[in-house]
């Protein structure tokens, strides 16, 4: 994956966002507060508008542009989640110009712990977290199989969105979604949702 | 939806500076990053206390910058916590040398954006400790929900604290009175009607003519149960009892160790509510109810704390912590000693609190 289709796919992840802004807000307003789609939507058009200002620059440094803008336009919880998860994201594939299967797996791995460190949150609390930790299974196997990247990306895409459906059922324990215990239970979770898209954007960018 | 406002987008900044522009005097406002804050900082030698949360909460935080209050407030969208940048600006703009002490509510985006502004500041070498407030009884347990929610309590915490850094006290007793002042207050709250987020436009959840939410956040999130709609007598006696009657409440929460410069996990327990206990009684207006229907609450409510045994020696009734347009109200108990109240008697000049 070359610092071109990173670009492409932080740019599909704004659109993928933008076009699906009210199903999150809808999704938020059932479990939360009614602002996901609204707050990653102001997050992602800034950082869609300030990607050309970096495209010459390394992943990591594009990277790491993606979660300073994000911390600090889009606030509540998905500020600090997303920024961070892009943050060690950029740490994890320092100076790189190019990055294999197994510097993505590097990127997800560390991006993931950012957010579990950071929300404190576990596998099964209803959160974005839900989505991620399968998918980081899923591409370490595939990398343990020796599987390209398309096919490593196909297979996790698969398992987001499994993953996301599994939400559905669980009894949130994190955010304002816990407050409704039990009532919680049959909605989809929407920051695990936004994670699919990411997902599905990179999916997308690697088949172009 | 029908609101007094241009665009959704410029809500936050619009209503900003129009407060800038009516109380030119007490507070002064900057965008981008955005925060509000008293006309005449840094006051040198003195712990500046900034809070800050979602937009839609009004006068609760910016109304409350002033002489012997907030030294800044940093106002988030609409519902949204506010962002570390505005956090940190605001620290840097205010602190007067002897420190800063962050009063944050407990909700997960508030808390992890003041955490990341924590961490920034002492990158700077500004000194800032942060107390969470949680103070709602409606959450009956931590382990599996993010914890009580700051609610009512957080006006009582911002005048008191703000009274006790204008008067000396240092940035670690601030903040250990911050905890005290938490730890003796609790509240609750219901809901008649939903609010409607202008980004959304339509109500956020839907409540029939004849039923109520009772145990919600400040954002109509629930806490207990709906049920179908009682008197205002019922309705306060619900309230009230399930705040006199909360057991001791224990809860972990991160703080930043000052000497081990790290964050640290702290156990912390509130002690119940007995007769004889001395009382501030805060009667709290979500936004869309009138002064005279909270009058009505209040009058209940001191006769169930007379029959409690509770001497309510203080109190505040008002819009002070509201949901937008919502109506409903939520009660606050804060047990008070000689000390707080000393605090909650000394001056105040506000744009929303003033004696």
């Amino acid at each position: 994956m070359n610092k071109e289709q990173v670009i492409q796919w932080l740019q599909n992840f704004a659109a993928e966002i933008e076009q699906n802004k009210e199903y999150l807000t809808e999704l938020d307003a059932a479990i939360g507060d009614a602002d996901h789609g609204i707050n990653m939507d102001r997050g992602f058009k800034k950082v869609a508008s300030q990607l050309s200002s970096v495209a010459d620059k390394d992943i990591s440094t594009i990277l790491k542009t993606v979660s300073m803008t994000l911390i600090s336009t889009v606030g509540g919880a998905s500020g600090p989640l997303y920024g961070t998860f892009f943050l060690r994201a950029s740490t994890a594939v320092t100076g790189k110009e190019e990055l294999a299967t197994e510097d993505l797996l590097k990127l997800l791995q560390a991006g993931l712990e950012g957010v579990v460190q950071r929300g404190k949150a576990h596998l099964g609390d209803k959160t974005m977290i839900d989505v991620l930790l399968p998918v980081v299974d899923s591409f370490q196997q595939s990398v343990d199989n020796n599987k390209n990247i398309l096919e490593t990306m196909q297979q996790v895409v698969l398992v987001a969105e499994q993953a996301m459906k599994e939400t559905i059922l669980m009894l949130a324990k994190k955010g304002r979604a816990s407050y409704l215990g039990d009532r919680s239970i049959g909605h989809q979770d929407p920051g695990a949702t936004s994670t699919y898209l990411m997902l599905k954007s990179l999916l997308a960018t690697l088949e172009n | 939806m029908k609101k007094l406002i241009n665009q959704p987008d410029s809500f936050v900044r619009e209503s900003l500076a129009g407060m800038a522009a009516a109380h030119s005097s007490l507070l002064k406002v900057n965008f981008d990053p955005t925060f509000v804050y008293r006309a005449d900082a840094p006051v040198t030698g003195k712990v500046a206390i900034i809070s800050g949360g979602g937009s839609g909460h009004e006068p609760m935080h910016a109304g409350f910058v002033g002489m012997g209050m907030l030294d800044a407030a940093c106002p988030g969208e609409v519902f949204t916590s506010p962002t570390p940048d505005q956090m940190l600006a605001a620290a840097k703009q205010v602190d007067g040398g002897a420190g800063v002490l962050y009063i944050v509510k407990n909700y997960s985006g508030d808390v992890m954006n003041f955490e990341m502004a924590t961490e920034l500041a002492r990158v700077e070498d500004i000194r800032v400790l942060n107390v969470l407030i949680d103070d709602d009884v409606a959450v009956q347990d931590s382990l599996y929900t993010q914890g009580r929610r700051g609610v009512g309590t957080t006006v009582l915490a911002e005048k008191i604290c703000g009274a006790a850094a204008a008067d000396g006290y240092n940035l670690p007793q601030v903040a250990d009175f911050c905890r005290r002042v938490n730890l003796n207050g609790r509240s609750m709250g219901m809901a008649l009607t939903s609010c409607t987020v202008p980004t959304k436009g339509s109500p956020t959840f839907s409540l029939g003519d004849r039923e109520m939410e009772i145990g919600i956040g400040i954002h109509g999130e629930p806490g207990r149960e709906r049920m179908s709609l009682k008197s205002v007598d019922e309705i306060t006696e619900i309230l009230a009892l399930s705040i006199i009657n909360d057991r001791p409440y224990s809860r972990t929460v991160r703080e930043w160790d000052e000497t081990q410069e790290e964050w640290v996990d702290v156990e912390l327990v509130n002690s119940e509510f007995k007769s004889g206990d001395r009382v501030l009684a805060f009667v709290n207006g979500m936004g869309g109810t009138p002064l005279s229907e909270l009058y009505i609450v209040y009058r209940k409510l001191a006769e169930i704390c007379q029959k409690q045994g509770l001497q309510i020696v203080r109190n505040l009734i008002g819009n002070y912590i509201t949901s937008l347009e919502m109506q409903g109200c939520s009660i606050t108990l804060l047990k008070v000693d000689d000390e707080m109240l000393r605090l909650w008697d000394t001056p105040v000049k506000t744009a929303s609190l003033c004696w």
